[in-house]
């Protein structure tokens, strides 16, 4: 096999406790659109990091070639040396800054570090030209919308004279005249001899300009398409993608579904930022006794922010629906008022929105019902330490004692502490939003485990989770998010990854057409 | 994880090493107040024993008082991850509203103070309004109310000194409190008082530890259990008997020692106390927990500014006048016995007693290098060094941990 322009051979990264990527191979030739797919947590984001750099040589085994050279990369700058360059997701911009400041940060046009501004402009005009962006080099990055900005930031990989662009899901909040054009420019690119990798969920653009598309699947490559020779469809990909073996993965589970106890209506609500787009767009959804009810859907379709602002209007303007709990209308409008009435939400990201991270598990624990252990305003110790260590042995937390601080308790047992938070302030309704993110198989079982112990004695479940398996495997009944709407709702008995994500691809499909 | 799972607890761990995980997790409680008493020690020997003499304790407590006062309201301040600059304006400013009522308006003590606390707690008010729910920086706010509070005190006391107070409000600040016994110069009350007051705290850390083994979690070793409580108990009865050998107990001592007694019972047992430093923590997740962080950080500075208009009291009520220099830096020296004391800059970390502790560091060094005869140029420069190594100790031992 030839080399190309990239080869990645046997790559192996492991975290404590999880193996992100095993003995991945990816190859890319010369002036080829390379797309990489593959679920969340699949390793593509790894496996880019290891690329650049970003996870220095040593801590990974297997080896890079590029055009023909073994690398090891320290940092990114060595990657970018080379022309590799890669943007993220979330733009690396500084919006305070111009756009020709921003094009050549860390590299700037200077003598003895004097700025020559006077060329500094006429490259940037040169570049900004090369990206097709009508823009004054002057204008600060703040002043132009998201779609722009990621034109700047391709341009500033051309201006560090990039030999092979890595775009992670460069598409995924860009609207589809943007994401249209950027498409285009990376075939121009093809065409001027720049390779790509191309992350995308997006499938339908993957198969537009893909010239070959590698599958991971749990941190392995299961197969690398040919589009030339093979006829692309969206089906052939995803079948790539899930297909895995779910037993065993997940605790056996009898459902005793009740009467409907929680309904959400007609549910609207608008970015706090930018108050006139619609995030979330007249949801319905309702959750019985003892059911653990799914919402499945890709990042950015509004799963989080809808859980958001219903819980206490936590996320969001412009808030419009109604809730209701035992078909009585309950006001939501501050997060004490819904703890109060029983519904409580737990966060997909635990560290930032979840812990006091440099308190102990104690204090996490007591801290969103401290008036049960307190009286008269004071907080009685004995009983507040009862409480934890009663969780504590409940959920298996693994800490040294309940004095232990969280930061220093493994991804798991953090995430059990915020359960522990949760259930301490004894709620009916719980929204879990992706409950086992970044956590090993192990304590992911425990976690499922837990779920179906608190649905069995009657409460009402909400698991957010963009891992569709999990979805599959622990939910009695699915909903399906696009854009904002719920697009579909199935059992979970008739549902299958295959048929979720082919809703949600007509979902775009359709809304492609529309604008056209 | 290996971290974690070493540091399961098993059973029947030796004493060694149980007292040296206990040093490196309590290093710096202790480790201030290890500092404070080489400090101490030190300008004992320099001063050829002129400091720890019965006067001039009570002049270092005196001097010191108001400092302790701001100390306690600054804590809970940089706790909730803020900052406050204007206390040592406002303290100054509400001296000269205690002059202007009982001076020149002639109002009763009575009266005046609980009028100048309440306007104490209403400039808190205003301050903590914009930085709660205006969302401005609280440096930027306390910045501005620190120019305003010096401005109008100017304006108030027309750059002239008010003076002198009636008897009874100087008695706040330079008086004693009465000895029910007589025993040859030894003022009784106050032994009486110290040894309460050791037998109380005594106890509460016997039963502290009682509470520790029942519920399974880290019980202090035993002999530091024991050094500490003989530590405790000798430097209380020594303070109390060098006082009582000259006039007994300043009143503001008491006053100090209910303050320092109520605002650790707030941080440590109370449910305000305890959602304080989550939102210091992390306020994202405080407010996800469904506490109310604007009202809390209001209250915060409501509570500051109460607490900078007593202090602002007893050093007008001191110095007998209100000047308009007044409570010049003195916010320096607040803030600065707040991080010396432990209290982290990101918010979230600090304690009450270490606040206090870091409160006379820079007390005994003031005193102890005034009698020696350093100039106040390096007295400045000195006490600014001691608080970036303070700090500096904090950060290594973070990263250590």
């Amino acid at each position: 096999m030839s080399g190309g322009i990239l080869e990645m051979r046997n790559i192996t990264k492991t975290f404590p406790g999880v193996k992100a990527l095993d003995n991945v191979n990816l190859v890319v030739q010369e002036g080829e659109i390379q797309a990489l797919v593959g679920e969340n947590g699949a390793g593509k984001s790894t496996l880019m990091k290891v690329l650049s750099g970003v996870y220095p040589h040593g801590s990974y085994s297997g080896e890079i070639y590029f055009q023909g050279q073994e690398c090891r990369f320290h940092d990114i700058t060595d990657s970018e040396k080379l022309g590799i360059v890669i943007i993220h997701q979330e733009l690396a911009l500084i919006p305070t800054l111009s756009i020709a400041e921003n094009l050549f940060l860390g590299h700037e046009r200077a003598a003895r570090g004097l700025i020559n501004w006077n060329e500094v402009m006429a490259m940037s005009q040169e570049l900004l030209k090369k990206v097709g962006l009508h823009e004054s080099p002057t204008t600060l990055v703040d002043d132009i919308g998201v779609g722009k900005q990621q034109l700047v930031e391709i341009a500033k990989a051309l201006a560090k004279k990039v030999k092979l662009l890595i775009l992670d899901e460069p598409t995924a909040s860009l609207n589809e005249s943007d994401s249209e054009a950027l498409l285009k420019l990376l075939l121009q690119f093809k065409a001027q001899g720049i390779s790509s990798i191309l992350i995308s969920h997006k499938l339908n653009e993957v198969a537009k300009v893909a010239d070959s598309i590698t599958v991971l699947r749990d941190g392995a490559t299961i197969e690398t398409i040919d589009c030339h020779k093979d006829r692309i469809t969206e089906e052939r990909i995803i079948r790539g993608m899930v297909g895995r073996d779910l037993t065993h993965r997940f605790p056996p589970r009898t459902a005793n579904i009740g009467e409907t106890i929680f309904e959400v209506r007609d549910w609207t609500a608008y970015h706090p930022l930018h108050s006139e787009r619609k995030v979330v767009d007249n949801v319905n959804f309702h959750v019985g006794k003892g059911e653990v009810v799914g919402i499945a859907g890709l990042m950015g379709s509004g799963r989080t922010e809808l859980a958001m602002s219903i819980f206490g209007r936590s996320y969001g303007t412009r808030i419009s629906g109604t809730v209701y709990k035992h078909g009585q209308a309950v006001d939501m409008s501050t997060i004490s008022k819904a703890i109060a009435n029983g519904v409580v939400y737990a966060t997909e990201d635990r560290k930032t929105f979840g812990l006091v991270l440099i308190e102990d598990v104690k204090n996490n624990t007591t801290l969103a019902n401290l008036k049960a252990v307190a009286k008269n305003a004071v907080i009685n110790q004995p009983k507040e330490l009862n409480v934890a260590n009663e969780y504590r042995d409940n959920l298996n937390i693994k800490c040294s004692s309940v004095l232990q601080k969280t930061i220093n308790l493994s991804g798991g047992n953090q995430q059990k502490v915020v359960l522990s938070k949760w259930l301490f302030a004894n709620p009916e309704i719980l929204i879990l939003d992706e409950p086992t993110r970044g956590i090993d198989v192990g304590a992911k079982y425990e976690i499922y485990t837990i779920i179906n112990r608190l649905a069995s004695e009657g409460k009402g479940i909400v698991v957010v989770s963009s891992e569709l398996p999990e979805i599959l495997g622990l939910c009695d009944r699915i909903y399906v998010m696009s854009e904002g709407k719920i697009i579909a709702e199935m059992p979970a008995a008739a549902a299958s990854q295959e048929a979720i994500m082919t809703s949600i691809m007509q979902q775009q499909q359709q809304k492609e057409t529309q604008s056209v | 994880m290996s971290i974690i799972e070493s540091e399961a607890r098993p059973t029947g761990i030796s004493l060694t090493s149980s007292i040296s995980r206990f040093f490196k997790e309590h290093i710096r409680e202790q480790g201030m107040l290890i500092a404070l008493v080489v400090i101490t020690l030190f300008f004992q020997i320099v001063t050829n024993g002129t400091l720890l003499q019965p006067l001039n304790i009570t002049n270092l407590i005196l001097q010191n008082s108001y400092i302790v006062v701001m100390a306690l309201g600054m804590l809970l301040v940089i706790v909730a991850g803020h900052i406050d600059l204007s206390v040592g304006s406002v303290a100054g400013f509400i001296g000269a509203v205690a002059a202007v009522m009982m001076v020149q308006m002639e109002l009763s003590p009575f009266l005046a103070v609980p009028a100048c606390l309440i306007i104490g707690a209403l400039i808190g008010a205003i301050q903590g309004f914009w930085v709660a729910y205006m969302k401005i920086p609280a440096f930027i706010v306390t910045l501005a109310g620190m120019l305003v509070f010096r401005g109008l005190t100017l304006v108030l006391l027309q750059g002239q000194s008010i003076g002198p107070f009636p008897v009874g409000f100087q008695r706040l600040s330079s008086g004693f409190i009465p000895d029910f016994a007589d025993a040859g110069g030894l003022h009784v009350t106050s032994i009486a008082i110290g040894a309460i007051l050791a037998g109380l705290l005594v106890y509460l850390d016997v039963r502290e530890r009682a509470n520790q083994r029942k519920f399974n979690v880290a019980v202090t070793p035993l002999p530091i259990f024991l050094l500490r409580n003989v530590i405790v108990v000798a430097a209380l009865m020594g303070l109390c008997y060098l006082l009582a050998s000259y006039n007994g107990l300043p009143n503001v001592l008491i006053a100090l020692f209910v303050l320092i007694a109520l605002y650790t019972f707030i941080t440590k047992r109370s449910v305000i106390g305890r959602r304080i430093y989550a939102l210091g923590g992390n306020v994202r997740a405080a407010k996800l927990s469904g506490v109310n962080t604007e009202r809390l950080t209001f209250y915060t500075f409501v509570n500051m500014g109460m607490l900078a208009a007593l202090a602002g009291m007893i050093f007008a009520a001191r110095l007998n006048s209100a000047t308009p220099k007044a409570g010049n830096g003195f916010e320096l020296d607040v803030i600065a016995a707040a991080f010396i004391g432990g209290a982290s800059a990101s918010g979230g970390v600090g304690t009450v007693i270490g606040a206090v502790i870091g409160a006379f560091v820079m007390g005994v060094m003031n005193n102890g290098m005034s009698i020696v005869g350093i100039g106040i140029d390096w007295q400045q420069s000195i006490k600014g060094l001691v608080l970036l190594f303070a700090v500096f100790f904090d950060v290594i031992n973070k990263n250590k941990g």
